[in-house]
């Protein structure tokens, strides 16, 4: 009896080991050698910004032909040289960029239109009578984005979201977060933002916050390399030509335009 | 006759007898990817899949060597075995020949492996005196009832997620909430069909 279950219980463990081990074997999946230095070489957050199921399907994508390994932009300019190294291919440097959230509407800055009181979610109140806030461009102020950022580098300050630029990777996760889409990438050179999206006439913005874009146009005849124009009452800033100046920031007479000097936008904001 | 033997089984694993509510067996992966719908239809595949198998080769097992050596005291070391190797050699065909559907599965086919209720089907096969059919058929009927608790439990767990609860009922007690509920609920399935 002894014998027997010592005999059975071995032999069932004996066979299914050397059957795992010759299986394992002969069917092992064969991984391309430069996939796995790819992989070692991407940061591995797994984010999902480049667009692809994690850093290992990025890696597995950048080996077909004609692939964009510029994708990953948590890396930045250092991932995409090192990729390039492997594969021996050049590609297009990415630009650094980082999230703007193009509202400046904190609580008692920009009014509320009623209390809301349901699921302390953004895409949530929106739903209901177009939003909380008198303005329709405003921010909700509920923290969707702050929730999906992957980095932890938005946190909400009385009602705004505060992005982080040193923690921000620029991955752009957080635009589709945002009902209302206030979110943009800008690349990290250009320091001057009109941080609204108000397309009402000014006495109406000035109706329903204290820091909107009226369209007054003041920063339209100061910009030096006319880099301002006005589309729908709302400044709008074309990036090719901005040098930063910042005449036009000490124009505004809403504050609505910004000048982001710090290396953290934390500053400015509070 | 025996057809109406094999629904009643079903049913009884599917409801009557569900295994997460009822019996209770399983809830490590229960409350622990139910967080969101889509995870737990993963899981729910991966255990599908696993119990069906697993099932199928420890009947065999036990009733076609175990039982002619009249070794029957050794059936739950056999089967953790037989369960875990099983598993491996899935994983390993899978990767081979349907990589899709190993990506799919991914992590949740390797957290089944240790699952009481994978080895807990393959003990309720022998106590119920199952035949091979009536087996697959339980094991059908245990799968597709844990399929539905758990998505039924995250769909309800994404819901509470964003309900002002109560501080000290955040995240895990007030799943425990959730799961309890549930389970008075499944009790009504009792006496279905005279079962």
């Amino acid at each position: 009896m002894v014998l027997n279950s010592v005999l059975i219980l071995g032999g069932i463990g004996l066979f299914f080991g050397l059957g795992l081990a010759f299986i394992g074997k002969k069917l092992a999946v064969k991984i391309d050698p430069l996939e796995e230095n790819i992989l070692q070489v991407l940061p591995g957050s797994n984010c999902g910004a480049c667009g692809f199921a994690g850093c290992a399907g990025y890696a597995v994508e950048c080996l077909k032909e004609n692939a964009d390994i510029g994708k990953c932009a948590l890396g930045g300019e250092k991932v995409v040289r090192q990729i390039s190294d492997i594969l021996g291919k050049e590609a297009k440097i990415k630009e650094d960029s980082v999230a703007v959230v193009f509202c400046q509407g904190k609580d008692g800055i920009s009014k509320d239109r009623f209390v809301y009181e349901g699921i302390a979610d953004c895409s949530a109140a929106n739903l209901i009578a177009e939003g909380n806030k008198e303005c329709i461009w405003a921010c909700l102020g509920f923290g969707t984005c702050m929730e999906v950022c992957p980095f932890g580098a938005i946190r909400m300050d009385e009602g705004i979201p505060v992005i982080d630029e040193e923690k921000c990777k620029g991955c752009g996760i957080c635009i589709p977060a945002c009902p209302r889409e206030l979110i943009t990438l800008i690349p990290k050179r250009h320091r001057v933002y009109v941080l609204c999206r108000s397309k009402e006439k000014g006495k109406k913005v000035r109706e329903m916050c204290e820091k909107g874009c009226i369209g007054c146009g003041l920063c339209v005849k100061v910009c030096p390399t006319g880099a301002i124009q006005l589309k729908d009452n709302l400044a709008v800033i074309e990036y090719d030509k901005c040098n930063n100046c910042g005449k036009c920031v000490e124009k505004c007479p809403t504050k609505s335009i910004v000048l982001n000097n710090s290396s953290s936008s934390m500053q400015f904001l509070s | 006759m025996e057809e109406i033997n094999l629904i009643g089984i079903f049913v009884s694993a599917l409801l009557i007898n569900n295994i997460l509510l009822i019996r209770f067996l399983g809830l490590c992966p229960f409350f622990g990817v139910s967080g969101r719908v889509k995870s737990s239809l993963g899981m729910s595949m991966a255990v599908f899949f696993v119990m069906t198998t697993a099932s199928i080769v420890s009947w065999m097992l036990y009733h076609w060597v175990l039982l002619p050596l009249q070794l029957e005291f050794l059936r739950t070391a056999t089967f953790i075995l037989v369960i875990a190797s099983l598993v491996q050699l899935e994983e390993i065909f899978m990767k081979k020949f349907f990589p899709n559907l190993y990506k799919a599965l991914g992590v949740y086919l390797p957290l089944v492996t240790t699952n009481c209720a994978i080895l807990a089907v393959a003990f309720f096969n022998i106590d119920y005196n199952h035949s091979l059919i009536q087996t697959i058929i339980y094991a059908w009927g245990v799968a597709t009832g844990y399929t539905i608790a758990i998505v039924l439990f995250a769909s309800i767990r994404e819901r509470v997620a964003l309900a002002p609860v109560p501080e000290a009922l955040k995240g895990y007690p007030i799943a425990f909430f959730i799961a309890s509920l549930m389970s008075l609920s499944f009790l009504g399935f009792k006496g279905l069909f005279g079962l």
